[in-house]
């Protein structure tokens, strides 16, 4: 597949689609990234508080309370109960994850995923070799050791090194050093594993990813019956392992994808020519119904209508 | 068949285990060196109002920077990444830059989400966030004699936390010494005397209590303090011998000559 893709992802989706909508969903993160950005930046820079704090604990509109349930997990095996502010805080992230998917915090709020993205989109443009892939479980792993290491120590241990909230602080609180975190991440990701950071060792998204696997809001294949086997969706998502599930299950089998490590990014819906995936509910089995013809000649008519 | 396929399964399982089991103890051992490094406090980077005992603080901190937000004098800052510092994103003042105002509302407290800042702190008097000591008595200009009083001055608890102590000024002979004497029970570490202190470098300074201040042993009573409790004396029928204090009669430098006794033994002659 490899050779193959990375010769030529997209290029169909922009023939099929243009170009503004082979990036709609691309478009939509990167807003929808800026905006929540911009609830914590209004009031430093505009004296307009809409989000008082960071990603970790804020207020907004002086009422609403939002805690990371991460840190707040962490706080716990530290041996601290948070108060109850923070702990609704934490109960009202964690209701609004659990519905629309855990890793959705990681491609539509996260500030570090601009910059993983960089570091793919540049990875792409070097070809470089991919490097350390260290299972996906990896990930599960440290997100054990961190809460191991926030029990045997007494500190909120992630908080000391997580980008995430680092940067954000960063950016809202206008700290300077930050972007050391930012180049480590980015050359992380660049040269030593591709898409290593988000994919297999944050412990954030493997904590999100666990809480998404229960979401509302989901991908589903539908209309796998048209997939024409070019892979540019797997080339784009950040979570490939995902996808075949879905997309070349038996028939009969669900098209929704399920697993809980997708983040809803919509990469794969914006790269498809053929328009299989779509958001649905988790609910939605229904397929669209492969065309009388035969596969066959259903790719080769493809083939030809694209030629 | 079967057989060599099930070990080599279980072979692989065991040794991916191994390795992730091996690689996480590695990378926590790490995270748990930084972790406990950052639990080091710089003397001169003081915690926001009520904040609990550093170690305790942070298992609760969860570096939202809420307290900061709130602070109407701008005192708290967040910690930026760096060896020295205090634990990056954790909220801390330095009294010499800006020091706590001492709100009576203490807004820093009430907007703090996790209860690191302790809500059961109601009256800002009762904060500890450092205690002022006068670490340069030969710097201090109340020491060479002047009247400076400027920390005293400042001081919100002016007279309780800092007293001036008037003594004899033993240089000139014939003047006084105003020392600032801080009273630890009152005081609450804003740091406004360390602030304010006129000198290059402020002769008083703020430091964490455990920095600040020593600790009297758990069986020590001070016999003075049983009797006031008390009311009398704590044992019955102790004989209260003559004082030496300073009066004719009494006093070797006043009137050399030596202690006369109060009372004279019968037939002793004299």
């Amino acid at each position: 597949m490899s050779a193959n893709t990375h010769a030529s992802v997209g290029f169909e989706a922009l023939e099929a689609k243009g170009w503004l909508g082979s990036r709609r969903y691309l478009l939509l993160r990167r807003s929808s990234q800026l905006f929540f950005l911009m609830l914590f930046l209004t009031g430093p820079l505009f004296g307009l508080w809409i989000a008082k704090g960071t990603l970790a604990g804020s207020l907004t509109l002086d009422v609403l309370p939002l805690n990371d349930p991460f840190v707040a997990l962490q706080s716990v095996f530290a041996g601290h109960w948070p108060s109850a502010v923070a702990l609704i805080g934490a109960l009202i992230v964690l209701a609004a994850y659990l519905f629309v998917g855990g890793r959705v915090y990681c491609s539509w709020v996260c500030p570090i995923n601009p910059v993983t993205d960089a570091a793919h989109w540049l990875h792409r443009r070097l070809d470089l070799p991919k490097g350390w892939q260290p299972k996906r479980s990896a990930r599960l792993w440290v997100l054990a050791t961190v809460l191991a290491v926030s029990f045997g120590t007494g500190t909120i241990a992630w908080e000391t090194v997580n980008p995430i909230t680092i940067v954000h602080r960063a950016l809202v609180f206008g700290l300077g050093t930050a972007w050391i975190i930012v180049a480590a991440v980015f050359l992380f990701d660049l040269f030593v594993s591709r898409r290593g950071w988000c994919g297999h060792v944050c412990p954030v998204g493997a904590f999100y990813g666990l809480i998404g696997k229960t979401a509302l809001l989901r991908v589903s294949a539908a209309k796998r019956s048209a997939c024409d086997n070019c892979m540019d969706c797997y080339a784009v998502c950040p979570e490939m392992q995902v996808i075949s599930l879905a997309l070349k299950g038996a028939p009969g089998s669900s098209p929704i994808i399920l697993a809980g490590d997708c983040t809803n990014c919509g990469a794969c819906i914006d790269v498809c020519a053929q328009n299989v995936f779509a958001f649905t509910h988790r609910f939605d089995e229904s397929v669209v119904e492969p065309p009388l013809k035969s596969a066959p000649e259903q790719s080769a008519a493809n083939m030809m209508h694209k030629e | 068949m079967a057989m060599p396929q099930l070990t080599q399964s279980r072979r692989r399982f065991l040794t991916d285990t191994a390795r992730m089991a091996g690689g996480c103890a590695v990378a926590g051992l790490g995270l748990a060196y930084v972790a406990r490094d950052a639990r080091a406090l710089p003397a001169d980077a003081l915690r926001p109002p009520g904040a609990l005992a550093e170690d305790d603080f942070l298992s609760a901190c969860i570096r939202c920077g809420l307290c900061v937000r709130d602070c109407p004098f701008d005192t708290l800052m967040l910690a930026d990444l760096g060896a020295d510092g205090p634990a990056t994103g954790t909220p801390y003042f330095t009294a010499r830059d800006v020091p706590c105002e001492m709100c009576d509302d203490i807004p820093c407290v009430a907007a703090c989400p996790t209860g690191a800042l302790d809500p059961s702190l109601e009256d800002i008097d009762d904060a500890r966030m450092g205690t002022a000591v006068l670490v340069d008595q030969e710097n201090c200009l109340n020491f060479d004699g002047l009247r400076c009083d400027v920390c005293y001055r400042v001081c919100p608890s002016i007279d309780k936390a800092i007293t001036l102590e008037a003594s004899h000024d033993k240089r000139s002979g014939h003047h006084a010494i105003f020392a600032p004497t801080v009273h630890a029970d009152h005081c609450t570490g804003c740091g406004l005397c360390e602030k304010s202190c006129v000198l290059p470098e402020s002769a008083i300074k703020v430091l964490p209590v455990r920095l600040a201040r020593g600790a009297s042993a758990d069986h020590y009573r001070r016999g003075w303090e049983e009797k006031e409790k008390h009311g009398a004396p704590l044992v019955d029928g102790l004989i209260d011998l003559p004082d030496r204090l300073p009066g004719p009669g009494t006093d070797n430098l006043a009137a050399p000559g030596g202690f006369e006794p109060s009372f004279k033994i019968p037939g002793s002659g004299q």
